[in-house]
């Protein structure tokens, strides 16, 4: 399975997050959650999208330290990573 | 001590539109919201309602219920949630439905059957719990008293108006948000109502005529801003009503037949009476349940002659919201409630659309063919009962006042 790049995973995961409320233009590497309105029911959709596309399994445990978009994104890509 | 209760806000998403207003003024001019032998609230685009946030997180009948709260919260000068007169925490809120989050509930199952376990959505519970629609209208306007969602089916609607005027006259509350909510407009639906045999096979509501044959079902949403009367005149509110009375018993007689004789719906309605101090001499107006439904509505024309008498039943004109709209199960309590307080304030009773052909068993006033004037029985302000009734056997009167003037 090819690994998935950043920019990959980051295109998804704004598309993701655009389609729980916020408009795509606000969302950004270093956009906050808290400063989204994503919240943990939206984290858990989050993570059953990306285990849907990339096989990674994100656990209640992993979200909780995400503060940001650029925090999902990278534990994504190190997850595939480790995977593949 | 019982403290008086005053309505301050209605909102109603209903197949005649968004607006308590729309709503009765439609229906006084004899439109039917009904086709295909359903009462759809097609017009209704969470999205003119509803943040992208709010309308992917609710189920439809909770997007009903917040669009109908928004409609009454703004009439009663609540648009940010409770005015600085209450505190928040003393501000309760209860909405009632009958099945709840049926089309996620629907879904969801899809969801487990073609795709897995784990593809079921986190969001399938906090959307088809019943409670989603109170928990919703409670968060977004940061109503902190006690809340809770109301099941008993058909009378659901009335019994939360019910509940949440008792929390007001006994001083567990200083103002409530109370309703109720529907939407169940699916093929199992229909086909779970039909195979009991309950719907209308031509698709038509006519309560209290011969030819009524089951109800029609509909979908939407009524909510009420109820206010403890002095604080609601101190803080210099329209008030637009008052919910005088509640009474509610149960049959105990079968899952979904009434109890033929009407005794106890009938003495849900003097119950209510009681409660209001009102006699049946003071009684304007009924709102009655009227299913459409052969065994209903005999049973509600028993019991309101048991309960105001013959003479005094015969006089008073009786219609039903569910000719023009449908049956709106859990919704229809509060979504009637909300058009006999447009009633009063109107003094325009709307018809009981379809009744043609008299029943010789049913023999009351049921306002055939078009709205008349509200003839006040005795100069005060005009009262009216509002009754609902449901597979369970539960029984509610509501006991309506229109404001002074």
């Amino acid at each position: 399975m090819p690994t998935v790049t950043s920019q990959q995973v980051e295109s998804r995961v704004v598309e993701a997050l655009a389609s729980f409320g916020p408009d795509a233009d606000q969302i950004h590497r270093d956009s906050t959650f808290e400063e989204l309105d994503i919240d943990s029911l939206d984290l858990v959709e989050l993570a059953q999208i990306v285990e849907d596309e990339y096989g990674v399994v994100l656990k209640g445990d992993d979200m909780k330290e995400l503060q940001s978009v650029g925090d999902a994104v990278d534990l994504i890509v190190s997850r595939a990573d480790a995977e593949a | 001590m019982k403290r008086r209760v005053v309505i301050t806000g209605i909102g109603a998403v209903t197949p005649l539109g968004v607006g308590a207003r729309t709503l009765h003024e439609r229906w006084a001019a004899a439109e039917v919201g009904i086709s295909d032998g359903a009462g759809r609230c097609e017009f209704f685009e969470p999205s003119e309602h509803l943040t992208v946030k709010e309308a992917r997180r609710l189920d439809r009948f909770s997007q009903l219920a917040l669009t109908a709260a928004a409609e009454a919260l703004a009439q009663a000068g609540w648009d940010d949630g409770p005015p600085s007169a209450f505190d928040p925490l003393r501000v309760g809120c209860v909405v009632a439905t009958g099945i709840g989050g049926q089309l996620t509930l629907e879904s969801q199952l899809d969801v487990l059957r073609e795709r897995g376990p784990k593809m079921v959505s986190p969001l399938g519970i906090p959307m088809y719990m019943p409670n989603a629609a109170v928990a919703a209208v409670s968060m977004k306007y940061h109503l902190q008293g006690q809340a809770y969602g109301v099941v008993s089916a058909c009378a659901g609607g009335a019994h939360a108006v019910g509940s949440a005027l008792r929390m007001i006259q006994y001083g567990d509350a200083d103002a409530a948000v109370a309703g109720g909510s529907e939407s169940t407009l699916t093929p199992f639906a229909f086909a779970s109502f039909g195979a009991m045999q309950a719907l209308s096979p031509t698709g038509i509501s006519r309560p209290f005529d011969a030819r009524r044959d089951g109800f029609v079902m509909g979908e939407g949403a009524g909510i009420l801003v109820l206010e403890e009367a002095e604080a609601a005149k101190a803080r210099g509110a329209t008030i637009l009503g008052e919910v005088a009375g509640y009474g509610s018993t149960a049959d105990a007689h079968h899952l979904t037949a009434p109890e033929p004789s009407g005794r106890p719906a009938a003495r849900a309605i003097e119950l209510a009476l009681e409660d209001a101090g009102l006699s049946p001499d003071e009684i304007d107006y009924v709102n009655a349940h009227g299913t459409s439904t052969p065994l209903n509505d005999a049973a509600e024309t028993a019991a309101l002659k048991r309960a105001l008498g013959e003479e005094q039943a015969k006089r008073i004109p009786v219609s039903s919201t569910k000719s023009t709209i449908g049956h709106l199960l859990g919704a229809a309590g509060a979504v009637e409630a909300v058009a006999t307080v447009e009633t009063l304030r109107t003094r325009i009773i709307p018809p009981t659309l379809g009744y043609e052909v008299p029943d010789p068993e049913l023999d009351l006033d049921y306002v055939p063919g078009e709205a008349r004037p509200l003839i006040l029985s005795n100069g005060h302000p005009p009262a009216a009962i509002s009754n609902s009734f449901a597979f369970g056997g539960h029984n509610v009167t509501l006991v309506i006042r229109g404001a002074d003037s």
